[in-house]
């Protein structure tokens, strides 16, 4: 049940979130050496527009991203069709969004 | 079960591809939300947050954590060699070739970011 | 020398199942063991074949899980052990036995524009065709297709989406767009994008390891996936 224009989105957001990947996976070794802390993370992000642009991007990317790939598998193994899938797909990709953008902005600037 | 049996009977190199980059999809797709509001805690609750901070120094949640590093790795390579298979009209040995040097340069690359740190 | 008994169980509704003695040969090819049964043991067993040599693919069936054209399929190839289960095609309607309704599979491709769209009338010459252009080069990998259905029964993308085209309907739909003779491009462009089109395979491959003439769907929808981006873009400018 995709059509060229989800399946474009689907590649370019992955396109998009390739080097990002790659870049909270360099982040993510080079966090936990010493243990985690919330001071430790907030320290390196709050009011960093830099690391802002990043995981928003990143967010809104993988919003795009998820919501594609999980209206595949609710089509294809859940058997979802139709409004209830278009409505599936809105909902997954909105509250990814949502709470990923909560996320952003709870570190950098809240 | 015996459906189970059925698609075994079917699987092959490709295949395996597909299902891992389905299933690694599907278990980032799910651990996201959570991820996300863990993180909205340095807002809502800090002290809470630095307490789930200090769980991932057990050995359940290191797993958990290694686990969740493997399904991004292998879903973002999966990912780049399928859009190599689809965009890039190469021959399969190229492609090999490819994804070889890839790897090869990634693990050089992770190596010296591990001794560098 | 007395023949071996081989056991084949053979899939003749949803969860009914019959196993026969089949004497085996040397060089015995599973239609050759659907026949036997048939004309020894069950002559109400319904399966369907015509040229018994692989050319007109309509022998296929499920041999132990996997899609294989029956006539050209030996039997000591597959058996494990000497048991060997065979059932109807996938992803199509079972009519009865060993029998599936083809025309799901067929009305794809119409719907694929897997069809002739010429421009000559029988008035006009022969249209030259240059056998060594790129393109040609192309068509040609896919035009050996006997309609067989093996890669259709074997895409677990057809399973999941019932309106799903299909490998050998995009297939045929990628040789057209590379075959000069073709004159609607957009057309099948059009048609390959649609929700139903070649955007929803997720290159799982089972349709060319499986093909038995050894054609190559996946990369031929690979094709199609790079040619409707390419318009897409094109349109935008």
């Amino acid at each position: 049940m995709l059509n060229l224009r989800l399946y474009m989105l689907q590649r370019i957001s992955a396109l998009l979130m390739a080097p990002l990947v790659l870049g909270h996976l360099a982040v993510m070794i080079y966090a936990i050496q010493g243990g985690l802390s919330a001071a430790e993370i907030l320290g390196r992000t709050q009011g960093s527009a830099l690391w802002f642009m990043f995981y928003g991007t990143f967010v809104i990317a993988a919003a795009i991203h998820g919501a594609i790939g999980l209206r595949a598998i609710a089509h294809e193994w859940g058997g979802l069709n139709g409004v209830l899938l278009d409505g599936f797909m809105w909902f997954t990709g909105l509250g990814l969004f949502a709470f990923g953008g909560r996320a952003v902005w709870a570190v950098t600037f809240a | 079960m015996k459906t189970a049996r059925n698609i075994i009977s079917r699987a092959h190199p490709l295949w395996n591809a597909y299902i891992l980059h389905r299933l690694s999809g599907l278990g980032l797709a799910l651990f996201l939300p959570v991820h996300f509001w863990v993180l909205a805690m340095a807002v809502t609750a800090p002290a809470q947050l630095d307490g789930f901070l200090h769980l991932t120094e057990t050995p359940v949640v290191k797993l958990a954590e290694v686990g969740l590093v493997f399904l991004l790795a292998v879903h973002m390579f999966g990912g780049l060699r399928l859009m190599a298979l689809e965009w890039l009209p190469w021959s399969p040995s190229q492609k090999t070739m490819a994804a070889l040097a890839t790897a090869l340069s990634f693990f050089v690359a992770a190596l010296f970011f591990l001794k560098a740190i | 020398m007395a023949a071996d008994l081989l056991d084949i169980k053979i899939q003749r509704g949803p969860d009914k199942y019959e196993t026969f003695q089949v004497p085996s040969h040397a060089s015995q090819t599973v239609l050759d063991v659907v026949s036997w049964v048939q004309q020894n043991a069950d002559p109400t067993l319904s399966y369907r074949f015509a040229c018994r040599v692989g050319m007109c693919g309509s022998c296929a069936m499920m041999v132990n899980g996997v899609p294989r054209w029956t006539c050209r399929t030996h039997i000591s190839k597959v058996s494990k052990g000497n048991a060997v289960t065979i059932g109807p095609l996938r992803n199509l309607p079972v009519i009865k036995d060993l029998v599936v309704d083809m025309d799901p599979f067929f009305d794809k491709w119409i719907a694929a524009e897997g069809v002739h769209h010429g421009s000559r009338t029988r008035d006009d010459p022969i249209a030259p065709v240059d056998t060594s252009t790129p393109a040609r080069v192309t068509a040609n990998a896919g035009i050996e297709c006997i309609n067989c259905a093996v890669c259709f029964a074997a895409c677990d993308t057809v399973t999941g989406s019932a309106d799903y085209l299909g490998p050998a309907a995009l297939q045929r739909a990628w040789t057209l767009l590379n075959d000069t003779k073709d004159t609607a491009a957009a057309t099948i462009l059009d048609a390959v994008s649609d929700r139903n089109g070649c955007h929803n395979c997720h290159a799982m491959g089972s349709c060319t390891a499986y093909c038995p003439n050894e054609l190559d769907p996946m990369s031929a929808i690979a094709g199609l996936k790079r040619e409707t981006a390419k318009s897409l873009l094109r349109r935008r400018r």
